[in-house]
């Protein structure tokens, strides 16, 4: 019968080297950890990553108070298993600025909110977004991230940055509850990109620390469809500080 | 140095009106809401997603799905309302946080705005710095009048760029100015500096208002 509920092991298990993936969360808050931990379990390399940031290094204090361990897509940082990163900020994880130091690590960067809209695109199929930011920057004239230049439009006599949609083999996404179904909300900041990476891939894998059955919560209150995850994993913890 | 930061801050905070919905950097910027007046309602929009953040959290007041843009673990007011990034942004470039306050390494005479890159330098990245620079009306630089000496703010920045034309207001320990068509406008000045001294700390011919009034330090 129809289910989704897999452990983390067999929701990353058809990630292959080189592929694209995208993970939520914002400096590790948010960051579903279980399936940070399977990826690197299966010790897979040369990975395109997609987040708003490198998450936390080991170490790293999180906000004032110190981590024990790397967050979010700092376990693959740590474990050199990226290639290339899409990103919006690449300051705070400093495993990032030495891999692009020592060249085995290539970075795109994309406003916060474009970074969005782009994904968002992916996930509800628009054929890209346009947009005033980064107008008159970098972000104008540098290529995208397949290395493709990027237009400007006129549009009733404004101009846009015409930004195209961003796609991954898989979305990794961390629910605060979640039902069986996959329908899941995220609770407060958690939310930031763990709403629009649902769908934007070929497999939307969602980590619940919370678990119930179909009908157990009124509806009202899911904020992403469960017609859009195809894996809902079981077991993420709460944050740790 | 720790003074001329705070008297910059306190003097933002009086830009501000009833019912304000603006969004605060990191550093310098944070200060403001130090100095909000208490009799107004400011809602300040923290972009990693909500409205309505409060003070910095302590141990009974932790909660860890409450960060703000920083990374730092803190409360949300009664009013508050969370997002997630699209909706976050949406509120910037729709134009509905009215103003954002920032840092600067550089600003040019027409509002141009250089704060996020150095080539060559550790790699940052913009953030959320370009959006609320294009998405809000107001755009208020919170800053040091120079670089140790060195003009932050000149004919043309020489950095690249966060946003184009974006800059309306300029608040330094020295004066308070504001970004017009014809040039930048001084409509305070801080009685510590003459206007030679100004003059002689910025890049570009400024223009004195009519005006002109001392820094307002009530």
């Amino acid at each position: 019968m129809f289910n989704k509920i897999v452990t983390a092991d067999e929701a990353v298990a058809g990630v292959q080297d080189g592929m694209t993936i995208m993970v939520g969360g914002f400096l590790g808050t948010g960051s579903p950890e279980v399936l940070m931990d399977a990826l690197v379990r299966k010790g897979v390399k040369h990975l395109t990553v997609i987040g708003n940031d490198g998450g936390l290094a080991e170490g790293q204090p999180a906000g004032e108070f110190a981590g024990k361990t790397p967050r979010g897509i700092g376990k693959l940082l740590e474990n050199h298993m990226v290639d290339h990163v899409i990103m919006s900020h690449v300051g705070v994880n400093p495993r990032l600025n030495e891999q692009f130091a020592d060249g085995s690590l290539k970075y795109t960067l994309v406003p916060q909110g474009t970074l969005a809209e782009k994904i968002r695109a992916a996930a509800y199929g628009l054929g890209g977004v346009l947009t005033p930011v980064g107008l008159g920057t970098p972000m104008e004239t540098d290529l995208d991230e397949l290395g493709r230049k990027k237009d400007v439009m006129e549009i009733d006599g404004k101009k846009y940055l015409f930004e195209r949609p961003l796609h991954a083999d898989y979305s990794f996404i961390r629910a605060s509850l979640a039902d069986e179904f996959g329908n899941y909300m995220c609770s407060k900041a958690t939310r930031n990109f763990n709403i629009v990476m649902a769908g934007a891939s070929d497999h939307t894998v969602i980590a619940a620390e919370k678990l119930v059955p179909v009908g157990q919560e009124d509806p009202d209150i899911w904020q992403v469809a469960g017609v859009l995850v195809e894996s809902v994993v079981e077991g993420e913890p709460a944050w740790q500080i | 140095m720790a003074d001329l930061k705070a008297r910059i801050a306190k003097r933002c905070a009086k830009h501000f009106e009833d019912g304000d919905f603006i969004n605060l950097g990191i550093g310098l910027p944070t200060m403001v809401a130090d100095y909000l007046p208490e009799d107004v309602i400011i809602t300040c929009h923290s972009e990693n997603g909500f409205a309505g953040i409060d003070i910095l959290a302590d141990q009974d007041t932790l909660d860890v799905n409450i960060i703000n843009s920083g990374g730092q673990y803190v409360t949300a007011l009664p009013r508050a309302k969370f997002f997630d990034t699209a909706e976050s942004f949406g509120l910037v470039r729709g134009g509905h946080v009215k103003a954002t306050v920032l840092g600067a390494m550089e600003v040019a005479e027409n509002g141009d705005l250089a704060n996020w890159i150095v080539p060559g330098k550790k790699v940052a990245g913009m953030g959320g710095a370009m959006d609320l620079c294009v998405g809000c009306p107001e755009v208020i630089i919170t800053m040091l009048h120079t670089q140790k000496g060195a003009h932050k703010i000149k004919k043309e920045c020489t950095l690249p760029l966060t946003a184009e034309k974006c800059v309306t207001d300029i608040i330094t320990e020295m004066a308070v100015m504001k970004v017009t068509d014809e040039g930048i406008v001084v409509t305070e000045l801080h009685p510590d500096y003459t206007k030679e001294e100004v003059q002689e700390a910025t890049g570009v011919e400024l223009i004195w208002s009519p005006d002109l009034k001392p820094y307002d330090e009530t």
